[in-house]
């Protein structure tokens, strides 16, 4: 049984059907394909970001994911139902934070909450405990009782999770989490994610366009360009599969403070194997870059550079690779579909993990 | 084998859950509107204007009632003679001032100043979205809104009406007989369905113009136009597309005088000022309108002063309800369909 179709699964392994999951979905408004054959699968317990530049879909799959909106074509299931028919079912089981969320602003935060609990069958007792336990969560409790038109856009972003986790979801679908908040409060939020997942295991699919922000939160990504996903996997895996055929490693020395020794070094770093390019560094502290081609020996390198300085006693402080940012990622990716003219995606075969982060 | 015969184990992904789906989401919309509606400035308003309207016309109805005491002793229906006597020589704009007229004015303002920033207000805010992604259907949110409206207007209207009914029997001395209140509680039964026709196109404006200052603006509109010179306008087309010569015959007169009748009763307004003044006034044995004073004619005819009992009443205005239930069916479902289309987004 090597090809592990569903049909056979289904029969012998404990079926486990991901919490998200699109087969061809397709959104058309008039001529325009908003979503065009979307083929998206959400694993359990991961954070999956669907990053792509407003207007490319984004906002429409989420609606669609909810039953919110209907679609033209293709199938969807989350959390095990289909949200057209069942739209009750999903909404019961995934907490949704909107892009731009909104609060009642003449009510406190405590109240707001209280209103989707009622909304979610819960009450009384049950309920207010469920607000307190997502209140604290979210680093809210201390303003809970002051007007929600009081609070912070950052604020009313972490109340807007606190509103989609009270119905205790599976699944959490975040819009635009990070849009419009400080940087500060950015770490904060993503932080906050990633402990929803490893405290109460439940699978998080955010949107954004602001690509680099959420990069380090997500454990795969989709990118998402005029209705079509684009790439999908883990940012190394793009790395590597959108990249130019190229890696870096960044290295760091302490006391290569004068021009002849910075020369000394960049010396022995060039005559690495497979070291396409130095790039000094641009000030004192910061890292150099080394340009490895190919980007497979990467790793190779790295052994290179220890033993260089070793040899050469060199006061290495670091040393590691890095991958492209999401951004250059995100360019390639599109360029490269906007290329391959007549096929729904780029082909599918997944590269092998190369040049894997160790950061 | 052993792997095929094992049991299909429910998907992982979908935890049961212990709690219920809430039943009636429109009952938990319905009780947050009400509250939302007791602490706002419309409730102000809304008790403001309809004190207004039970005030002034009692005062004067009070005036003439004491007045006419005499008279009017062991007449019968003085009870509610207090809803529909005014003062003779204070009529503003040709309209009687009448708790039953004033009501009948102020109840289409109230029912759009409760519901035409309904939708878009929450689509606004931005709470929209996150209602809608709650576990309820979309028709709750319609019709949550529509009952906690209707539910608060209702209060206060009763409240006023006891209030009246209170001040008819202490400070005046007028019992009611059981008759009476019976047609007074009809009477207010009528208002709250009127109440809940304008609450209806409230909700339409809501959902169809996306800016609620334009919505406020098209539901006074509409309030003017169909309440305030409804009547006239409707005459003034009729008689703009059809021209009766002035030589015409009584009988061409009469289709003409037929036409405009029956146009204006396709006004919710004329509906239900001929259906309260049948409902409030047993002399009443025909429902107005320009025939209205042919049958004022034949009455008078016979000389027999008479008071039809409730049921007769009844059966003179059961049309009249059921076409201001319809016409708020009709409102109504426009302002569901026309969500349920909706894109969430803005």
């Amino acid at each position: 049984m090597s090809g592990a179709g569903r049909t056979e699964s289904r029969s012998g392994r404990i079926r486990t059907e991901p919490p998200i999951r699109t087969r061809a979905l397709t959104k058309q408004y008039g001529d325009l394909n908003a979503v065009d054959g979307l083929d998206l699968e959400v694993r359990p317990g991961e954070i999956f970001g669907l990053l792509g530049a407003n207007g490319a879909g984004k906002t429409t799959t989420i609606l669609m994911l909810l039953g919110l909106t209907e679609r033209t074509s293709g199938a969807v299931r989350v959390v095990g139902f289909d949200p057209a028919r069942n739209p009750l079912e999903v909404k019961r089981r995934v907490g949704y934070l909107p892009d731009a969320v909104g609060f009642y602003d003449d009510m406190t935060g405590r109240e707001n909450l209280r209103y989707t609990a009622r909304l979610n069958g819960l009450k009384g007792q049950a309920a207010e405990e469920k607000i307190e336990t997502v209140l604290d969560q979210v680093r809210l409790s201390d303003r809970a009782d002051d007007r929600a038109g009081t609070y912070s856009r950052g604020m009313l972003q972490r109340l807007g999770i606190a509103d989609a986790l009270v119905k205790d979801p599976t699944v959490l679908i975040l819009d635009e989490p990070t849009t419009a908040i400080d940087p500060i409060g950015v770490v904060e939020i993503l932080e906050m994610l990633r402990g929803l997942v490893r405290d109460r295991g439940v699978t998080i699919l955010l949107s954004s366009h602001l690509l680099t922000q959420v990069q380090s939160v997500c454990d795969r990504v989709g990118i998402f360009a005029a209705g079509k996903l684009v790439g999908i996997g883990t940012v190394p895996e793009l790395a590597t599969r959108f990249g130019e055929g190229d890696a870096h490693v960044e290295v760091a020395f302490e006391g290569v403070s004068d021009p002849a020794t910075s020369d000394r070094v960049a010396g022995f770093l060039a005559a690495i194997p497979d070291v396409a390019e130095v790039r000094r560094a641009t000030s004192l502290l910061a890292p150099w870059t080394l340009v490895v081609r190919p980007p497979d020996s990467a790793i190779r390198v790295r052994e290179a550079v220890l033993a260089v300085s070793a040899r050469e006693g060199l006061h290495l402080t670091s040393i590691r690779s890095v991958v492209a940012s999401l951004d250059e990622i995100y360019t390639k990716a599109v360029r490269a579909a906007g290329l391959a003219s007549g096929s729904h995606r780029p082909s599918g075969d997944r590269p092998a993990a190369g040049g894997r982060a160790v950061a | 084998m052993t792997e095929a015969s094992a049991p299909v184990a429910e998907p992982a992904s979908v935890p049961v859950l212990d709690r219920p789906i809430p039943p009636r989401g429109w009952v938990v919309i319905g009780r947050k509107e009400i509250g939302d509606h007791v602490s706002s400035a419309r409730f102000v308003v809304l008790l403001i204007v309809l004190g207004l309207a039970a005030g002034i016309p009692l005062y004067l109805a009070a005036e003439q009632i004491r007045n006419l005491a005499s008279q009017v002793s062991g007449a019968q229906a003085v009870f509610l003679a207090m809803w529909v006597i005014g003062a003779q020589d204070s009529s503003i704009f040709q309209l009687n001032v009448t708790i039953q007229s004033f009501v009948g004015l102020a109840a289409p303002l109230l029912g759009i100043a409760f519901a035409f920033d309904a939708v878009n207000g929450e689509r606004s805010q931005g709470t929209l979205p996150r209602l809608i992604s709650q576990p309820i259907y979309r028709d709750d949110i319609i019709n949550g809104k529509f009952a906690g409206a209707l539910a608060v207007i209702s209060l206060v209207l009763v409240s006023v009406m006891i209030f009246i009914a209170g001040f008819g029997m202490i400070r005046l001395g007028i019992v009611p007989s059981l008759g009476e209140v019976i047609r007074l509680g009809l009477w207010v039964v009528v208002t709250i369905v009127y109440v809940g026709v304008w609450l209806a196109l409230g909700l339409l404006l809501s959902v169809a113009v996306r800016r609620a200052a334009t919505s406020a603006l098209m539901g006074l509109g509409s309030w003017l136009l169909l309440v305030v010179f409804g009547k006239f306008i409707v005459n003034l087309f009729i008689a703009f597309f059809i021209r009766v010569p002035a030589n015409g015959t009584a009988q061409e007169q009469l289709q003409v005088a037929q036409l405009q009748d029956f146009v204006t009763r396709l006004l919710p307004t004329t509906l239900y000022t001929e259906a309260s003044i049948v409902l409030l006034n047993p002399r009443a044995t025909s429902t107005g309108g320009t025939l209205g004073t042919l049958g004022q004619y034949d009455q008078a005819q016979q000389q027999i002063p008479s008071l039809l009992s409730l049921d007769q009443s009844l059966l003179l205005v059961w049309p009249h309800i059921v076409a201001l239930v319809a016409i708020m069916a009709v409102l109504f479902a426009a302002a569901y369909i026309r969500f349920m289309r909706q894109e969430v987004r803005a």
